[in-house]
């Protein structure tokens, strides 16, 4: 089925994520999207689902306009969305799974639906043992699953968002596989990564998205590093580095692994100094938040050493941590950092160190006003936090912090912040590395990452690329570390070999 | 106990637990669309009070059976509306719904009390009642103990064997998953409660014109009911038939304390009668202790093998309760 | 004086109007359901409402009842407030009451018969209701904390587990001589019972234990930073343990700070009001104490005036039976509906700014 949209606009709140794409899609293509966090793909691929009703801009399939109301409303029109998490029922049968959503009489025939999925399956390879409760399986097989179903349903047009994150590799074999023959059946497949050898090797044509706009369109052979450039290139100024860092070691990590969830960190080891600033990079689930999670002692390690100075924090809880000097900022402000329905002042009240019993009220507004004044943040004392901007209640977040913090993880400090914001952000911190503090940091910003770290973490599947030099290391090089690409041996970067470079004395 | 006194004592258990089995499933079907319904414990004290007065003014025992139903969907459509449509806690609603409904029960049921009212006969069904065993346990009944059985049969093979059953379980399982393959998430979730309040509401004529015929005010012997209904629900894990087995082994339980009273002189009568209660203590602690912090932290200290193997063992004992349970859905 | 003036008008906001005129609202519904339901029983409702009003402030010994009703409950509804600040359902209260008068009762009977002071077994009497309640909250805090037993649960367990233990006694190791009856346990002497007002069954002692009961938790919740802890537990879980609250440890603290209220609340009613153990010796009081803390969306300030007007229904309306013969738990439907409808107006307040776009997290 051929695909086509014209001027799609999506905006939240002030923010454009999609700004007037226009894209035409042939039937039997296998398209892969690009484009970095934020860059617009999701929308654009949820909005073509049926998730989000776009503001403005038209779909077409096989060349007929269409409003698709819901996903279901869009899986009748031919179009079904395959997630990254996949949107089915884990404590539930596979048959059963097959089953929810779909017409039919009063008693489904367990039986039909699984001969007709199974009758699917076998031209495709795939199997599936329909008994099992989803559940059990990998998510390469409830991908599988997913699949079936939405073709079960008579998709033609197949949406696939970063399928290949936690399968294995013969599972992502099997994928392309099937994907491959899918396009041969002139089905429609369009997909979402950012991973650029699995793009360069699956698909047909490529679309680069970048700030809610389509940068360009390609086809094979493919140039990565013009994939690339297309992907991160943007108007840097680059401003004058900052870097504190010192040789002696403050946080020590010997061979630390932990576990959470889907997420398996292979063991690592590492030393931080003082007024150092480590980034951290990757997509989004790729194991940094754990890293970091691990390192303020919220998720249990599961081997390994955590030292700070001479004090052996292995195995401790997280107010050990903190009470330690052990900092942790989460990304979701207002979920995880603040407390909703509390004022400035009383957010630094519940946060000062060793409080009395009583409460001063006047001298914690005071308090509130300097840290106000000390942050820049616009609010008064009496301000609730959910009151404040994204910007303020980060700047908040960071007043909060105790001053003899000596490690500071930061969760994603700078998401959806404008570029004021952020440099604020970085020169407040930057003096605390001055003060002889450590920064962690996680960011989906390359620019950011390469600016502020000294060294930078790349992660993958779990494991741990680097640390890198920052200030030998250029954007492409990170996005190929990003997108899974092993940069030593590929010819492009001889002369300077990061990961060598920057080894573990940095 | 000879064999014949044992048989009619078990039937006699298969009838008054009949009651708490149709409403723990009237209140599994809400709780498996996502929906607590906190209010049973008063329900089923005001349909029961309500029912009774219809039928004493009226003479007719259908006409107080469809009222209980009838205050019980009401009573559950208000705690739909309150936490689906205006967003409040469930817990609130339904809490303050339960001693409301108590309070206007034995306030309105004041006039009636100790009245004698009619009271469901047994029909004994032709034929099958003759079967050796059996026939006694199962075919001697009155009209609302069969209804029981049939619910159970029918609750279980709609939510397990039918297309519609499929979407309930989805609903309350990720509503969003179920939204995006077409379910009408919030629609479904009105329509579980106020059929499953429509459930719990029978209990109440169940009570007050079969098992415990009659009204009498506080001393009726059903506040408390409501409470046990809710551990049932979770001790069945929202399976209609595990469910009914919950409330057997309730009325087996409150049974054997009757019976074995004489022979327990140690054991004062009270002591058996919240029996019930702290077994639905442990029974929760049972099913729930696999989910506390403190023990994934000891767990992550273990070594590999061993943690893999007592996590199996928690895993196995944990009710799944369904995901989305008291958490309000809103489509974007 | 004019800045008086200035602060008033501050204080009372567009807003603010539309506030008290929506619990207003709430109020006239709540009266009209009653007044419905009060006729569809066949009673007149005016005189209904008239004997409430007359038996809780129409006597000197009526409005002295009144308080006797209050001091237990300030005592639950104070006690209710805190484990609310901390985010919790403390069901158990009515359980709490219970055990607390059940340890007093005991220690009473230990004492009775020694040479201690009166005052003195007193004063250890309401301790151990104290210690009584907080006991079984603590049972179902770590529940909670340990077990991952919902507190609703474990709360509504152990009351009933309570109330049987109540039974027990009366009618086992503590009946009376002869006997055991629904009347309670043998009295305890006079000289064991908190003083009271000539002529009148209200004591000075319980009723100053009470009001200073709720000026504590005021001060605890609004002025101390145990408070603002409890509150940040209670508004975010998880924000509050990462910004370095122990919050388990404060859940737990606020079933014990709960417990041990609503254990002297049980005290009280042994040594300022039965005079022994009776097996209903809670009267609800705990039930009570949280639909308080519903109606006053959880503001400590509120606790006085709205826990005295709830005991003014319930003492004013136990003249129903003999002059309506209408049962007195008319005052549980019209305190009920009144929770009810300010629990749902407020819903619909709130939805009707998400609407409107006035409140961020809405559709």
């Amino acid at each position: 089925m051929e695909v086509q949209v014209k001027q799609i606009r999506k905006h939240f709140g002030p923010v454009k994520a999609n700004d007037g794409i226009t894209l035409s899609v042939p039937a039997g293509a296998i398209v892969g999207i690009l484009g970095e966090n934020g860059a617009g793909k999701s929308t654009l691929m949820k909005i073509l689902s049926g998730f989000q009703p776009a503001d403005s801009g038209e779909i077409l399939l096989d060349g007929k306009a269409v409003t698709l109301r819901s996903p279901a409303d869009a899986i009748r029109h031919g179009v079904g969305m395959l997630h990254q998490d996949p949107l089915d029922f884990p404590p539930m049968r596979v048959v059963d799974n097959l089953l929810i959503g779909a017409p039919g009489r009063l008693i489904p025939r367990r039986g039909d639906a699984a001969q007709a999925v199974a009758d699917l399956a076998g031209p495709l390879g795939l199997t599936l043992d329909l008994k099992a409760e989803v559940g059990s399986l990998t998510v390469g097989e409830r991908q599988q699953l997913e699949l079936l179903r939405l073709l079960w349903l008579g998709a033609r047009v197949l949406i696939l968002d970063e399928p290949t994150t936690g399968i294995s590799a013969t599972q992502r074999e099997q994928l392309f596989g099937t994907l491959r023959r899918l396009a041969e059946q002139g089905k429609t497949v369009l997909f979402v990564s950012h991973k650029l050898e699995e793009v360069q090797e699956l698909c047909t044509r490529v679309a680069v998205l970048r700030q809610g706009r389509l940068i360009g369109e390609a086809l094979p052979p493919f140039r990565v590093d013009k994939l690339v450039s297309m992907m991160f290139e943007r108007e840097v100024t680059p401003g004058e580095r900052l870097s504190c860092a010192t040789g002696d070691t403050l946080f020590r990590l010997t061979d630390v692994s932990a576990e959470q969830g889907r997420i398996k960190l292979d063991p690592f080891s590492m030393d931080i100094h003082r007024g150092e600033t480590i980034g951290l990079a990757g997509m989004e689930g790729s194991g940094q938040a754990v890293f970091l999670r691990s390192c303020a002692g919220l998720v249990a390690t599961t081997g390994g050493r955590i030292q700070l100075e001479d004090v052996d924090l292995t195995g401790k809880n997280y107010h050990h941590f903190k009470k330690k000097g052990v900092a942790y900022v989460p990304a979701a402000r207002l979920e995880e950092g603040l407390i909703p329905g509390l004022s400035i002042t009383e957010h630094v009240l519940l946060t000062q160190h060793k409080p009395g019993f009583f409460i001063d009220r006047e001298s914690g507004r005071k308090l509130a006003q300097q840290r106000i004044g000390d942050y820049n943040i616009k609010g008064t004392p009496a301000s609730p936090v959910e009151s404040l901007s994204g910007g303020n209640q980060q700047r908040t977040l960071l007043a909060l912090v105790r001053p003899g913090a000596k490690v500071m993880l930061l969760e994603q400090p700078t998401r959806g912040l404008d570029i004021e914001s952020v440099i604020y952000l970085w020169t407040k911190l930057k003096e605390r590395c001055n003060d002889g503090g450590s920064i962690v940091f996680t960011s989906s910003d390359l620019d950011e990452l390469l600016r502020y770290s000294d060294r930078i973490l790349v992660f993958f599947a779990g494991k741990v690329s680097g640390p890198l030099d920052a200030k030998t290391t250029t954007v492409d090089q990170l996005g190929y570390l990003i997108g899974g690409r092993d940069i030593s041996g590929t010819g492009i970067f001889d002369e300077t070999d990061p990961v060598q470079e920057g080894g573990l004395d940095g | 106990m000879d064999g014949p006194t044992l048989l009619v004592g078990l039937a006699g258990v298969l009838a008054t637990s009949a009651p708490i089995a149709v409403a723990s499933i009237g209140e599994s079907l809400a709780e498996r669309s996502g929906v607590i319904n906190l209010s049973v414990n008063g329900t089923i004290l005001l349909s029961a009070m309500g029912s009774f007065a219809v039928a004493v003014t009226t003479g007719s025992l259908v006409l107080g059976f469809i009222l209980g139903a009838i205050i019980g969907a009401v009573v559950a459509l208000l705690v739909a509306f309150g936490s689906i449509t205006l967003r409040r806690s469930q817990v609130a609603v339904g809490f303050v719904l339960t001693l409301f409904c108590r309070d206007l029960s034995y306030f309105l049921g004041n006039p009636f009390m100790g009245d004698k009212g009619p009271r469901l006969a047994e029909h004994g069904i032709p034929l099958l009642q003759r079967i050796p065993i059996l026939g006694t346990l199962i075919f001697k009944h009155d009209v609302m103990t069969y209804f029981s059985f049939v619910l159970i049969i029918v609750a279980w093979w709609w939510v397990y064997r039918t297309r519609p059953g499929l979407t309930l379980r989805a609903i309350g399982e990720r509503p969003e998953a179920a939204f995006a393959r077409g379910a009408r998430v919030n629609l479904l979730r009105y329509t579980y409660t106020v059929v499953g309040g429509a459930l719990v509401g029978l209990a109440g004529p169940m009570y007050s014109l079969s098992v415990k015929a009659g009204w009498k005010g506080t001393i009726s012997g059903l506040d408390g009911l409501g409470w046990i209904v809710l551990a049932i629900v979770i001790f069945g894990a929202w399976n209609p038939v595990r469910v009914a087995f919950g409330a057997y082994l309730f009325g087996l339980l409150q049974w054997l304390s009757v019976v074995l009273q004489p022979s327990l002189q140690g054991i004062p009568s009270q002591v058996l009668q919240v029996a019930p209660f702290p077994l639905m203590i442990l029974t929760l602690l049972f099913v729930n202790v696999g989910n506390a912090e403190w023990v994934d932290r000891i767990l992550a200290s273990l070594p590999e093998a061993s943690r893999k193997r007592v996590a199996k063992i928690l895993r196995s004992l944990r009710v799944v309760q369904p995901r989305s349970l008291g958490v309000p859905f809103e489509p974007d | 004086m004019a800045d008086l003036a200035a602060r008033v008008r501050d204080h009372f906001t567009r807003e603010r109007w539309i506030n008290i005129g929506l619990q207003i609202g709430a109020l006239v519904l709540a009266l009209v359901l009653t007044t419905v339901i009060l006729v569809a029983a066949g009673a007149p409702p005016l005189s209904a409402y008239w004997q409430i009003i007359k038996g809780a402030v129409g006597s000197v010994t009526g409005f002295s009842n009144v308080l006797v009703a209050w001091v237990p409950l300030l005592l639950a509804a104070s006690g209710v407030l805190v484990t609310f600040a901390a985010g919790l359902w403390n069901i158990g209260v009515e359980g709490q009451i219970v055990f607390g008068a059940v340890l007093t009762t005991w220690v009473m009977r230990l004492m009775q018969d020694t040479a201690m002071s009166p005052a003195l077994v007193i004063i250890i009497a309401l301790i151990a209701g104290m210690v009584g309640g907080a006991l079984w909250a603590a049972l179902a805090g770590v529940l909670k904390t340990f077990g991952g037993v919902n507190e609703i649960f474990g709360g509504l367990g152990l009351n009933y587990v309570a109330a049987a233990l109540t039974l027990w006694l009366i009618f086992g190791p503590w009946k009376r001589p002869g006997i055991g009856s629904m009347s309670g346990t043998e009295p305890f002497p006079d000289k064991l019972a908190l003083p009271t007002i000539a002529g009148l069954r209200l004591s000075p002692w319980s009723l100053g234990l009470g009001i200073l009961a709720v000026i504590i938790v005021y001060i605890l919740l609004e002025r101390t930073y145990f408070g603002l802890k409890l509150k940040a537990t209670g508004a975010s879980n998880r924000a509050a343990f990462l910004l370095g609250v122990p919050t388990w440890q404060y859940g737990l603290v606020a079933f014990l700070a709960c417990g041990a209220l609503a254990g002297l609340a049980g005290a009280v009613q042994v040594t300022a009001v039965y005079h022994r153990l009776i097996p209903s010796i809670s009267s609800g009081y705990g039930y009570l104490g949280l639909m308080i803390g519903m109606l006053i969306a959880y503001r400590a300030a509120w606790v006085a005036p709205i826990a005295l007007f709830f005991a003014a229904l319930n003492i004013g309306s136990i003249q129903l039976p003999i002059v309506l013969k209408l049962d007195s738990t008319l005052s549980g439907v019209l305190q009920g509906a009144l929770v009810l409808f300010v629990v749902l107006v407020e819903g619909a307040r709130q939805r009707y700014l998400r609407r409107a776009g006035l409140k961020p997290g809405g559709a």
